[in-house]
């Protein structure tokens, strides 16, 4: 607790600008970053049920506590990292707009705050990611993190999460 | 000590809405011609718990509204006015008006203030109107005062004592709200030893109107209020309901003008009692040469108790209150300068029923309001329970019996407490579909009159229960199907008496539990649709249209988008609007709409709807890994296929014969791209299911179980997946999706001729 005060106070001192509290994960080798209040929770990966005619990102839906939770493998939807589910498999509820969306990743690694001006925009380039979705590039001493706008990925036609009516 | 009114708004809205709706009940089953004295009472009762309830929450145009009907159902209670098609028309509209400034102090209208007023001078027209029988025996009646004949009069007197602490702030708040009717003077304020305040107010507003709001603040039983007249005016202009009389005193009788004859013939008398012919009249008959007398030197000799006529001007209105009983009354101010009358009381004092026994507030039905989410909430923990429940008794269902069987007992109990439970509370969101079906008297009243039809409405099953979500969401829908029965489907009279039918067509509303589903059945026996007209129109408009359709087709052409074959739009209906609303939204409640007609015979529309929207029973089957649930009104029967009864179309087995039928194969793996499914037939299950009237055979690996599941959104945090209705929790808390059987049988049956 005292901890955290401190941490709070230290990260009000640091800069002008206000610093966006960010969730860092790995996909493989490489370190993403989502904002942190769009997550409501981490939790293992668990048996799901596969949807029919479903794109291979969109594992299934999962029930969490008697909600019907759909599960995204963004290892799958970005290509990168080995696709295998272990115990330590990692699931980050996110919960977009009132929609419930649970995503697959390699691992959660810790909550870091950046200040804007260390968040450089992403320079255009061919990937697998839409730079659409990329907010830009989180420097971090020897850490490049991918700052994603997890909630326009997630809303995107692309993810096809949700109807086309409904956006 | 402010109250904040606004917390109790949602009840006010609520009871408003309950007593609206249950005089509207009244006001349709009433016969106006022998009124049910018990139910002129209810509506009397309806109108002033509104009334009432109106005031104290300062709700001003729902009170003067209520206040006329009031009036006038009070003097048809008290048996003084005859109950009229007029006033039941009246207070119906006076209904809607309510309903109207209800919403928009909901805050979901906008108030037709023009419809108020509106509605308000005719009901006050209507009572004025009475105001001849009325005032007759109103003169015994504890408000010898209320005549509610504002305009006669130029201002009150009014007495009182103030109720309560704070009197000079409650007289303050009084003023100014009578301020709103007209000027008012203070002319004596309470002191400590005479609690009594004298105010005058100028106002054209009615005495009862002035009483209703004294009541609220002042001792009911010290209120007096006394008009007071042109005090200069002679002690016949004093009789302010005379007040077109400007005639001098000799001349007083001059309502009798119009008589021919002035020398008091009997024959003038008659033609008197024509024009209103109320009971009260009849005195004339036998009094005709009094009446006529125009030179009666005791003008007011039609009394059998002259002297308070003789009263002085300024108190002349006073003479009513040391009357006796038998007191005669004047009576006044019909439109008519004929209908001028005197009469005396006598007449219809017999006539004054006692008074009802109040029974408002006072609920007999035993219910308690609980808004639907606290009640959506324990269903769904109810839900939950119900997992939670499942799982438990699995996971028991691996120890031993032997050892645990106090645990296995306990559970048991468990399981049926938790079934009986979840049964209750479904329950609780079930209504009977009389609430819907009781709004239609009133639609097919209103429509029939305007399209001067003859309807007769039956309604059949009435107390069918259905789940309260669908209860509001069938209601549009089904009003929708009741108007287009009545503009086009029933004929009018001249045509069903050419085609040899009764001239009253009849609209037939039943309901039935039918299969898992409710069934809604909106029937007419009018013309029927026409084939050859909806075929003509069709084609008109391009569609892909055959004159060998069957029926059925032709029918459901009717509910496509901008189709209406009537001949002339209406206000009603025939814009081409409805049918496909109608449609979709029956389908987005999980419903079918079916249509079947006979030319001269009638129109049969059935709506078929589930039960409920949360709960569903349902088979569970296995196909590979996965698990499906079959909602089970669809489930003919399942069977093993054997070698024999599979036929193949071009090469591909597709067809399966079942009791010499011929039914299309959906293989459950194929659609849904299941890995590790069975794919030899003599090895699975076959499921006949039947949707909209179509059969398949659905192909799976097996039968699981049969249970009822909750159903779970699954285009709440997904999109709509084809082929699956929506998912479920199984007991070991794993996701099942359930099946959109109509859609894959469809399915089945569109593929079908392309492959073949």
């Amino acid at each position: 607790m005292l901890q955290a005060t401190q941490t709070a106070a230290a990260l009000e001192s640091e800069g002008s600008g206000f610093a966006q509290e960010l969730l860092t994960f790995t996909l493989g080798a490489e370190e993403y970053a989502i904002d942190i209040l769009k997550v409501q929770e981490i939790r293992g990966y668990d048996a799901v049920t596969s949807i029919a005619n479903a794109p291979a990102f969109i594992k299934g839906v999962i029930n969490l506590r008697g909600t019907i939770v759909p599960i995204v493998d963004l290892r799958i939807k970005f290509a990168v990292g080995v696709v295998e589910y272990t115990p330590f498999t990692v699931v980050i509820i996110l919960n977009i707009g009132g929609r419930v969306v649970g995503m697959v990743v390699d691992a959660v690694s810790d909550v870091i705050a950046l200040q804007p001006e260390q968040i450089r925009p992403a320079p255009d380039f061919a990937s697998s990611v839409d730079t659409a979705y990329i907010m830009g590039l989180g420097a971090l001493g020897e850490r490049m993190l991918i700052v994603v706008d997890i909630e326009r990925l997630m809303l995107s036609s692309e993810m096809a999460l949700v109807d086309e009516v409904a956006q | 000590m402010a109250i904040d009114m606004s917390q109790f708004y949602q009840v006010f809205f609520e009871e408003a809405a309950e007593h609206l709706a249950s005089m509207e009940a009244l006001l349709l089953a009433i016969d106006p011609a022998a009124p049910d004295e018990e139910e002129v009472n209810a509506l009397f009762r309806a109108a002033h718990s509104i009334k009432g309830s109106s005031g104290t929450f300062g709700f001003q145009d729902m009170m003067e509204v209520t206040h006329i009907l009031e009036t006038m159902l009070d003097r048809v209670r008290k048996g003084e006015a005859p109950l009229t098609d007029d006033m039941v028309d009246a207070s119906l509209v006076a209904g809607d008006v309510l309903k109207n400034l209800l919403a928009a102090h909901r805050g979901e209208d906008e108030a037709d203030r023009e419809a108020a007023e509106a509605i308000c001078h005719r009901l006050q027209a209507l009572c004025n109107a009475l105001d001849a029988p009325a005032a007759v025996s109103s003169i015994p009646a504890p408000e010898p005062i209320a005549l509610g004949v504002p305009v006669c009069v130029t201002g009150f007197d009014l007495y009182f004592s103030l109720l309560g602490a704070s009197p000079e702030e409650r007289l303050g708040n009084l003023i100014e709200e009578l301020g709103s009717f007209g000027v008012v003077e203070t002319l004596a304020t309470p002191t400590a030893d005479n609690p009594e305040c004298h105010l005058r107010i100028t106002t054209e507003v009615g005495a009862d109107v002035l009483r209703g709001i004294i009541d609220f603040v002042a001792d009911g039983e010290t209120v007096r209020i006394e008009p007071f007249g042109q005090q200069d005016a002679d002690g016949h202009e004093a009789y302010g309901f005379f007040h077109d009389m400007i005639q001098p005193a000799d001349e007083a009788y001059g309502f009798f003008d119009p008589q021919p004859e002035p020398d008091g013939s009997s024959g003038g008398a008659p033609a008197v009692f024509s024009v209103d012919g109320g009971e009260a009249y009849g005195f004339f008959t036998d009094l005709p040469a009094q009446s006529d007398a125009p030179a009666e030197p005791e003008p007011y000799g039609l009394f059998t108790d002259p002297e308070p006529a003789a009263a002085p001007a300024e108190t002349a209105y006073g003479f009513f209150d040391p009357l006796p009983q038998a007191a005669p009354a004047v009576v006044a101010a019909a439109p008519e300068p004929a209908a001028v009358v005197e009469a005396p009381a006598p007449v219809a004092a017999p006539t004054k029923k006692p008074p009802a026994v109040r029974a408002a507030g006072s609920g007999d039905s035993g219910s308690i309001r609980v808004s639907v989410e606290k009640v959506d909430q324990m269903i769904n923990l109810v839900g939950e329970l119900v997992i939670t429940q499942a799982m438990l008794t699995q996971a028991a269902s691996n120890v031993d019996p032997v050892i645990f069987e106090r645990l296995i007992n306990g559970l048991a109990q468990l399981e049926r407490n938790t079934r009986d439970l979840q049964e209750s509370v479904m329950s609780i969101r079930m209504m009977p579909i009389s609430v819907v079906f009781s709004r239609f008297p009133r639609v097919v009243r209103d429509l029939s009159q305007k399209l001067g039809k003859q309807v007769e409405l039956k309604t059949i099953g009435e107390t069918t229960e259905m789940d309260k979500s669908l209860v509001e969401r069938i209601t549009d829908p089904l009003t929708h199907l009741v108007r287009n029965s009545l503009d086009h489907g029933l004929e009018t009279p001249e045509k069903r008496r050419a085609a040899g039918k009764p001239e009253t067509g009849t609209i037939t509303l039943s309901a039935y539990h039918q299969s898992g589903n409710i069934v809604i059945e909106v029937g007419d026996d009018g013309a029927g649709l026409n084939r050859a007209r909806i075929l003509s129109k069709a084609k008109e408009r391009g569609m892909a249209v055959s004159d060998a359709m069957s029926d059925q087709d032709v029918w459901q052409l009717i509910m496509e988008p901008g189709f209406s074959t009537a001949e002339q739009v209406t206000e009603v209906s025939g814009r081409g609007v409805g049918m496909d609303v109608v449609k979709k939204n029956i389908s987005a409640m999980g419903g079918r709409i079916e249509l079947d007609s006979m030319p001269g015979v009638g129109t049969r529309i059935t709506v078929r709807l589930p039960l409920t929207l949360a709960i569903l029973d349902g088979m569970s089957v296995g196909v590979g890994p996965e698990t499906y649930i079959i909602p089970l009104g669809y489930v003919m029967e399942s069977m093993q296929p054997e070698r024999g009864m599979m036929k193949s179309v071009s090469g591909v087995e597709r067809l399966i014969q079942v009791r010499g039928e011929y039914l299309p194969v959906i293989c459950l793996h194929d659609v849904f791209r299941i890995q590790g499914a069975i794919t030899d037939w003599s090895k699975g299950i076959m499921v006949v299911l039947e949707a909209d009237g179509q059969s398949a055979a659905l192909f799976i690996d097996q039968l699981v179980g049969q249970h009822q599941v909750v159903i779970k959104s699954l285009e709440a945090n997904y999109r709509r997946v084809p082929g699956v209705a929506g998912a479920t929790i199984m007991g070991d808390g794993r996701v099942a999706l359930i099946l959109d059987v109509p859609m894959l049988v469809g399915m089945a049956r569109r593929v079908l001729p392309a492959a073949a």
